[in-house]
């Protein structure tokens, strides 16, 4: 198998593509929890909600572009409905409640979906004005729908450093995740603060849903797989940081998409091809794994996260 | 409000009543399951010594039940094709004695826990969760590609093993091997909670920097109580990978850490038989909610939801009462 | 988990049919929920077809949801043969949770009916005689994607498939059958759902043809990705990416793809036609294998039943060995290991009006067995 630079190239575009739909994931996720102090398991089925919100309004109205909004707008609502109805009376308790409070969510979310959607996985494609292969510079054949979701989560990215730190929602953010009480005496109103920022992860992840949903499989515990990498993400990153969630995005799926395709050959340097095969499979599976393992020994806090 | 040790002991009995009456009425179902229950609620008992005690949340704990698992899974499975583990520098046969089996899977998920927690707690609060789940993952995608013991397929142990002086495969006796088991534990986990260490690692739990300038170093009291902990949890492990005689990957899954931590909320956390409680209500749900419908999952949901909601402290919290101090 | 079909019997009924007085008793355990719930739902509903087609009232079947979980599938099992204390048991579909239920049930002296999983083992060397597999032996469907793939001339295929044991049995069948030189051999993560890395290695290492092996969503998410990818060359796969619950949710990026299965809706004969038909007008959809499979096993054990009833182990045995009944493959024969022996087709993903279906272009395996058949003594 020839390691040409070329393939080189095009795992690394694939690493940080398929880091980047993390970062979406990851983005919403380390503000809720950065802060609201939550730890959001149903974070995973918001992702699910808003892929199956795509494939309806894509399967009736035949846009994409209508589906994107439809997956935002579904999941950012069902996200205001879970805030409201559940989240808010476990501000004040521990983790362990939000734990268990948001494992019932997933189990709601997964058999409802099941229940009005059936059990057969949802047809979503890419739209054909985004589909098909382009020739980069160096004469690779890359899929353009995946250089559109770099631009987007790209975009993404920027577009949420420019809300934390150029306007006043930003502040307020800024502000609670250094000190929820402090920002409540100086007149912020708590509760909309906390709606509209699970709004905005629910919407992030929703889009993230969707956008992948057109290259992967529509179906019910879509989400779950996700919602452990992204957690995995944040914890690299460290809580409460945007920045920190795209590193650990990227790094992740970099040592992903990278170890995945390496990690079995560079064994089979010195083991015969069928036990290299394994072994370098298996310890891809447990790369992104070693790698958070080794983050926290070095920074117990993660990479951009508070220091205690 | 009744006091929680008459709640313990009430619970405890009916444990132990339900499988005899069902034996009585031939009904070798209901002690299957409820050694199903006893088993889950070992392994939450465990858990809980980690997390109640020592404020501990591991959402890896699921690693000690593999280990357990295959601790027994490699062991029968070796002694029943009659093929030794190792044969250099010395032999090492398989075995399908109980006894054996559980002492070598309390000591390798001692030793795993050992590891694990000198690793782990140099952190704390949601990265320990984070960290202590990446190393049960580990666990779970190396377990999938040992294809010597099964791979995704896991291993088939066909006989249940050999306990001295009883016949194992009758149902109530599995049983009352695995409740003795689950009661021991309980004694001991209370015994550590009113000792010397249970109420240093109490206190290390609330405020870290007191017992410092007691002269305890609060780090290894969480590392002792991480390693109890896992030692009991392997041993249920290894009786779970008994009672369905098949031992696989799905032992190792984040799902199963989840599940355990479950049992824990559920019944409530930190009391001595919350984890009995949240098992046997978990077991009992599982088992009679599946047949409302076939998307018997929203109840389950619901009902998890309702007692997060409104029975802070878990179901022994509504029932008992909160908790009340030591003295 | 208890969705109890309850047809009573009436002693009029029961003797006016020949057969024994006594009811039977059918424990299905399968999977009804989660994600790869589609499976077992075609199974149960092929399945409950043909028994409720039968004329016969006496048979009881009590079908339980195993949610993918070997331990829950172990239980459920052992609440069939001790509480329930069914005859005869089915439904199984994934292969792990085969393992971990049929030995032990078997060994008990129950009987199994496969109506999916096929692993090498119970084939082989684990074998029992009171084990029956109605659909495939595992390595079948593979076996004859690499038949095809050399029939029609392929010479450097890249092959992958999940590393966990069915698809490393996969790879192993394609390459019992194929004759041809490899270009690559990948087994990717179980569970993953970006091929992206996978197909750049494919474009790279100069492959004449691709053989993969992706259930359920992944399946799905590679063919996808293939698709948008712009490489070009031949696809076949074995029929369980491309089942009928499968292609409407890929879409376009299927058509033109080979895959092999034992059965598909235009097989010419008066049963299957029946069935396409009768399952359409019940359920509302086209069945996919899955359910021409549960509707084969439910008709096995009712032929088997006019002749011999469970409690005359060794009677029923031999009526189900004979296998007297009408198949939606038509003619249908056990091999010594009690594993199918049939013709494997080859087919190809079409466009029918506004459906996605499959229409065979061939036979891939004539009258195939299975590799482990040498390996069962029993």
């Amino acid at each position: 198998m020839l390691m040409s630079t070329i393939l080189i190239i095009e795992q690394i575009l694939n690493g940080l593509q398929s880091g980047i739909m993390l970062f979406l994931m990851a983005a919403g996720l380390t503000l809720i929890f950065g802060v609201m102090g939550l730890i959001n398991l149903a974070h995973g089925s918001l992702y699910m909600i808003g892929a199956f919100a795509a494939a309806a309004v894509a399967g009736l109205t035949g846009s994409f572009v209508l589906a994107l909004i439809a997956a935002m707008a579904a999941a950012a609502l069902a996200g205001v409905l879970v805030e409201m109805l559940v989240i808010r009376r476990l501000y004040a308790t521990d983790h362990l409640d939000q734990v268990l409070a948001t494992f019932a969510l997933i189990l709601i979310f997964s058999e409802g979906t099941r229940w009005a959607f059936g059990s057969f996985p949802l047809f979503l494609d890419i739209p054909d004005y985004l589909s098909g292969p382009v020739t980069l510079p160096c004469g690779i054949q890359y899929p353009f729908y995946r250089l559109v979701l770099i631009c987007v989560g790209l975009l993404v990215a920027v577009g949420l450093g420019l809300l934390i730190t150029q306007t006043r929602l930003g502040v307020q953010i800024r502000a609670g995740e250094n000190d929820r009480e402090m920002i409540a005496a100086l007149g912020v109103d708590i509760s909309k603060l906390y709606t509209l920022v699970f709004a905005l992860g629910a919407a992030l992840a929703g889009l993230a849903g969707a956008l992948v949903g057109a290259i992967q499989s529509v179906q019910v515990g879509m989400g779950e797989p996700v919602l452990i990498l992204a957690f995995v993400v944040i914890v690299i990153g460290g809580i409460g940081s945007i920045k920190g969630a795209l590193i650990g995005a990227l790094l992740v799926g970099l040592t992903d998409t990278l170890g995945g395709v390496f990690l079995p050959q560079l064994f089979k340097l010195f083991m015969e091809p069928s036990a290299a095969q394994t072994s370098g499979s298996a310890l891809a599976s447990m790369s992104i794994y070693i790698l958070m393992g080794a983050v926290l020994i070095w920074r117990p806090t993660g990479l951009f996260g508070a220091r205690t | 409000m009744i006091r929680e040790r008459y709640l313990n002991g009430l619970v405890l009995v009916l444990l132990f009543a339900v499988p005899l009456w069902a034996l009585s009425n031939d009904e070798p179902f209901t002690i299957t399951l409820a050694t199903r229950a006893v088993i889950f609620a070992l392994a939450a008992v465990g858990l809980n010594i980690a997390l109640g005690l020592g404020g501990l949340v591991s959402l890896g704990h699921a690693a000690f039940f593999g280990i357990g698992g295959y601790a027994m899974g490699i062991l029968a499975y070796h002694a029943q094709t009659y093929t030794p583990l190792m044969e250099f520098p010395f032999v090492i046969e398989g075995t399908k004695s109980m006894p054996v089996i559980w002492l070598v899977a309390m000591v390798t998920s001692g030793i795993a826990a050992l590891l694990i927690g000198l690793l782990s707690l140099r952190t704390t609060g949601v990265y320990f969760i984070m960290i202590t789940l990446a190393f049960g993952q580990m666990f779970y995608f190396f377990s999938i590609s040992w294809i010597a013991y099964g791979g995704e397929d896991g291993l088939s142990i066909y006989i249940r093993n050999d306990f001295p002086g009883l016949n194992t495969l009758v149902p109530i006796n599995f049983f009352a091997i695995c409740f003795a088991i689950l009661c021991l534990v309980l004694i001991i986990n209370g015994l550590i909670a009113r000792s010397p260490f249970g109420l240093a690692l109490n206190a290390a739990r609330q405020v870290p920097q007191r017992i410092q300038t007691v002269g305890l170093d609060p780090q290894r009291l969480k590392l002792v109580a991480f390693v109890i902990s896992g030692v009991v949890t392997g041993l249920a492990g290894a009786l779970f990978a008994d009672l369905n005689r098949f031992v696989s990957p799905t032992m190792f899954s984040w799902q199963m850490s989840g599940e355990i931590m479950i049992f824990i909320i559920l019944g409530g956390t930190a009391r001595l038989c919350g984890p009995v409680v949240g098992a046997v209500v978990f077991v009992m749900l599982e088992h009679f909610l599946g047949g409302l419908s076939e998307y018997w999952h929203i109840y389950l949901g619901t009902l998890l939801l309702l007692v997060v909601l409104f029975a802070r402290g878990g179901l022994v919290g509504l029932i008992a009462g909160r908790e009340v101090a030591h003295d | 988990m208890k969705l109890k079909s309850l047809i009573l019997s009436t002693a009029l009924a029961a003797l006016a049919s020949g057969a024994s007085a006594e009811s039977i008793k059918v424990g299905m355990i399968t999977t009804l929920s989660g994600g790869g719930a589609g499976l077992g739902i075609d199974v149960r509903d092929g399945f409950m077809l043909a028994i409720g087609q039968s004329d016969r009232t006496d048979i009881e079947v009590v079908i339980e949801d195993d949610q993918r979980k070997p331990d829950v599938a172990v239980q459920l099992a052992d609440k069939m043969i001790q509480s329930e204390k069914v005859d005869v048991m089915t439904g199984i579909i994934w292969s792990n949770l085969a393992m971990a239920v049929i030995p032990s049930a078997t060994a008990q002296g129950k009987f199994y009916l496969s109506p999916n999983a096929g692993p090498s083992a119970l084939a082989g060397k684990a074998c029992h005689e009171n084990y029956f597999n109605v659909a495939w032996q595992n390595d079948n469907l593979h076996e004859a994607a690499g038949a095809y793939a050399s029939s029609v001339g392929y010479k450097n295929s890249f092959i992958l498939a999940p590393n966990y044991p069915a698809g490393q049995d996969a790879l192993t069948g394609y390459k019992r059958m194929y004759e041809g030189e490899l270009a690559g051999q990948i087994f990717t993560k179980l569970g993953q759902t970006d091929y992206a890395a996978e197909i750049a290695q494919i474009r790279a290492s100069g492959a004449d043809s691709v053989f993969f092996f992706l259930p359920g969503g992944m399946g799905i998410s590679f063919l996808k990705q293939y698709a948008d990818s712009g490489v070009d060359l031949p696809v076949v796969g074995p029929a369980f990416s491309f089942d009928q619950g499968i292609l409407q949710a890929v879409g376009d990026a299927a058509l033109g793809v080979i895959n092999t299965s034992q059965w598909n809706k235009d097989i010419d004969n008066a049963t299957n036609a029946a069935f396409v038909e009768t399952f359409q007008v019940e359920y509302g959809r086209l069945p996919s294998l899955y359910a021409s499979q549960g509707f084969d096993t439910a008709n096995l054990l009712i032929s088997a039943l006019e002749t011999a009833h469970p409690d005359d182990a060794d009677a029923f045995r031999a009526a189900l060995k004979a296998a007297n009944f009408d198949s939606t493959r038509g003619d249908f024969e056990f091999g010594p290991n009690h594993h199918p022996i049939q013709d494997i087709y080859a087919r190809e993903v079409i466009k029918e009006g506004d459906v996605y279906t499959n229409k065979i272009i061939g036979v891939a395996l004539e009258n195939r067995g299975d590799a482990y058949a040498a390996d069962c003594s029993f």
